[in-house]
């Protein structure tokens, strides 16, 4: 079953294509939207809400249509905006059993839902207090939090980790982990920076223009291409131990490079690993460091668009 | 064994805390109510945040000072009338709130700003769109509860005086019957005022430039109008005393009031509308005006809507 499934999505404003045809299924789990500033994500929420009709196309969140069930997708789905929303003068408790009963809870359940979620995204006794004197981090957890209230199927967070600091970011993001892990939700999380979803998310889409770049999930962006980094000591007999140690992987019919004082090794299969060892032990170095290590995300697409530079250029 | 059993202890006491803690997600299976109660909801917090309820302690003193005010004459002209046993009110229900028109002009400047800009200036808006309700449902409950709250304020002076007029033994048939109207008159404005307020209100999410806003319409409109009805007045042309009286929403409250339910007016000269053709101008512009009022806001949260 897939979570959101838009069929040639295409959105025009007057002077602009915000979105153009873009297909896309999204499965169950955390899938990251990534895109540089106004590459569409933001219209594509706002579709996917059931707030703005798409110029042509379709789409469908947990299979009702946005074009006609609108106000059901909403009950249904919890949205995080990107921008602050909060108001200075309540507490992170008032706010967001309100938020709860705009969303259809009663009363009671308003309540009860409003402390269990608010311990969930980690605001305690502090959730009394106006929410003027929060950090960026409360205040971030607080938005998640009025979009977690109603318990929904799936929530759209808009550009979480933006202004948080790198412990800060960390900590939304495993958040928004568990959020899926524990609390059972698909989450779509948008982000203009790569790096940062790709140990957060299922699945990756990114999308350039409004257009689909590449839709795959994160074990496939990363583990194809899954190198080990080796970082050897020098000797008296090699002076330059890295280099030796580049030649003798090269003879054993592995592909390395070295990067400054750390080889990369290529893993063709599990006896790399072997190989890499007995090579190491035969030149008499020591062997510092032999960790496994995915590429980021970020240095793909990055030569993918050296190639495509290369091939513009060339052509 | 007592060593095993403080460790036991030990075990345990972290374990009892952790329990809190460990309580997994759990979901929500209870029901979601629909748009009628979601209305509803920003209906009520919408009408209780006039006043100040569910707010700061800070944000209750000015709506509950202005409440005080618009009672006071009230509760003084019953006493008046009580001890002095009168055999009629010294004023007409329907004059009551022209007379405090300042109050309940400051009031409105005060709490429209707050009903709608808040939400503006905040960016909270969009939580609200996300949510099952529709525009509309948004806009409802805002103009209700706004049109309620001045409906109290307007209201409850009145109800005073028709308790204190029949603790004073006076004719029963009389004063229900200018009560009624009285209350009648109090919704028309209610809808009026408040519609206008929160449009000029909604338009800034500054709530300093809604204050201001909204002092300056009624307070520069009502002083154009009498100063220029002064004019004609003094000129004789009695016709357009009346006519003049639909370009500020105070006058056309107490145009349509003298016209439809035979007050009193406040006019110079005490000229209403010069005929039903004039009255009905009245009604029509004071309908138009909360129903355009009403349009406007709706076209308002189009635009501001998501994102």
């Amino acid at each position: 079953m897939t979570v959101i499934e838009t069929e040639s999505l295409t959105k025009r404003y007057p002077r602009v294509t915000a979105l153009d045809r873009l297909s896309v299924g999204i499965e169950p789990g955390v899938t990251g939207l990534v895109g540089a500033n106004g590459a569409g994500k933001s219209t594509l929420i706002k579709i996917l809400l059931g707030l703005s009709p798409a110029t042509e196309g379709t789409a469908a969140v947990l299979g009702l249509d946005v074009a006609t069930e609108g106000p059901r997708i909403r009950s249904l789905v919890g949205y995080m905006p990107e921008h602050d929303c909060l108001p200075p003068d309540v507490s992170a408790t008032e706010f967001v059993v309100h938020m709860a009963r705009m969303s259809g809870l009663p009363p009671t359940s308003a309540r009860e839902r409003t402390a269990d979620t608010l311990r969930h995204v980690g605001l305690y006794e502090e959730r009394y207090r106006p929410i003027g004197g929060y950090s960026t981090g409360m205040k971030q957890r607080v938005k998640l939090a009025q979009a977690l209230v109603h318990d929904p199927k799936l929530v759209l967070l808009d550009e979480p980790t933006n202004g948080l600091d790198p412990v800060g970011r960390d900590e939304m993001l495993a958040l928004i982990r568990r959020v899926h892990s524990d609390f059972g939700i698909s989450v779509l999380v948008t982000s203009h920076l790569l790096g940062e979803l790709e140990r957060t998310s299922d699945q990756i889409v990114v999308i350039d223009g409004g257009k689909l770049l590449r839709a795959s999930s994160t074990r496939d962006f990363t583990q194809a291409t899954a190198s080990l980094a080796v970082e050897v000591t020098d000797t008296d007999d090699h002076p330059d131990g890295t280099r030796a140690a580049l030649e003798a992987f090269t003879a054993a019919g592995l592909t390395a490079h070295a990067d400054g004082h750390l080889l990369l090794v290529d893993i063709a299969d599990e006896s790399t690993y072997d190989t890499v060892r007995d090579a190491v032990a035969a030149l008499g170095l020591g062997l510092i460091r032999m960790e496994q290590r995915r590429h980021r995300i970020a240095e793909i697409f990055k030569s993918k668009q050296d190639q495509e530079g290369g091939s513009r250029d060339a052509a | 064994m007592p060593p095993e059993r403080t460790a036991a202890v030990a075990v345990n006491a972290p374990a009892d805390n952790s329990r809190i803690h460990d309580i997994g997600y759990r979901h929500y299976d209870g029901v979601r109510l629909d748009r009628s109660y979601i209305r509803r909801s920003l209906f009520t917090q919408s009408l209780r945040g006039a006043y100040g309820l569910g707010r700061s302690a800070k944000s209750k003193v000015l709506p509950m000072i202005l409440l005080a005010v618009m009672c006071l004459p009230a509760g003084i002209i019953d006493a008046v009338a009580i001890y002095t046993h009168m055999t009629k009110l010294p004023l007409e229900y329907t004059r009551y709130a022209l007379y405090l028109q300042a109050v309940i002009g400051l009031y409105l400047a005060a709490q429209a700003p707050q009903s709608v800009s808040r939400d503006l200036r905040f960016k909270t808006v969009p939580l609200y769109f996300s949510r099952p309700m529709e525009r509309i449902d948004y806009v409802i409950a805002k103009f209700g509860a706004m049109a309620a709250a001045l409906f109290m304020l307007i209201g409850t002076p009145l109800v005073i005086l028709y308790v204190g007029a029949l603790l004073a033994k006076l004719d029963f048939a009389t004063q229900t019957a200018g009560f009624g109207k009285g209350l009648l008159a109090a919704a028309l404005m209610s809808l009026l005022f408040g519609g206008i307020g929160l449009v000029l209100a909604a338009l800034t999410p500054r709530r300093g430039f809604g204050v201001a806003a909204v002092i300056a319409v009624f307070t520069i409109s009502y002083g154009a109008v009498t100063s220029v009805q002064a004019v004609a007045f003094h000129q004789g042309a009695q016709t357009a005393i009346g006519w003049l009286g639909l370009f500020s929403p105070v006058t056309l409250i107490d145009g349509l009031q003298t016209w439809w339910l035979g007050a009193h007016s406040d006019f110079v000269g005490g000229y209403g509308p010069s005929n039903a053709v004039a009255g009905l101008f009245y009604l029509l512009v004071v309908l138009g005006l909360i129903a355009g009022s009403f349009a406007l806001l709706m076209r308002r949260y189009r635009k501001v809507g998501l994102g």
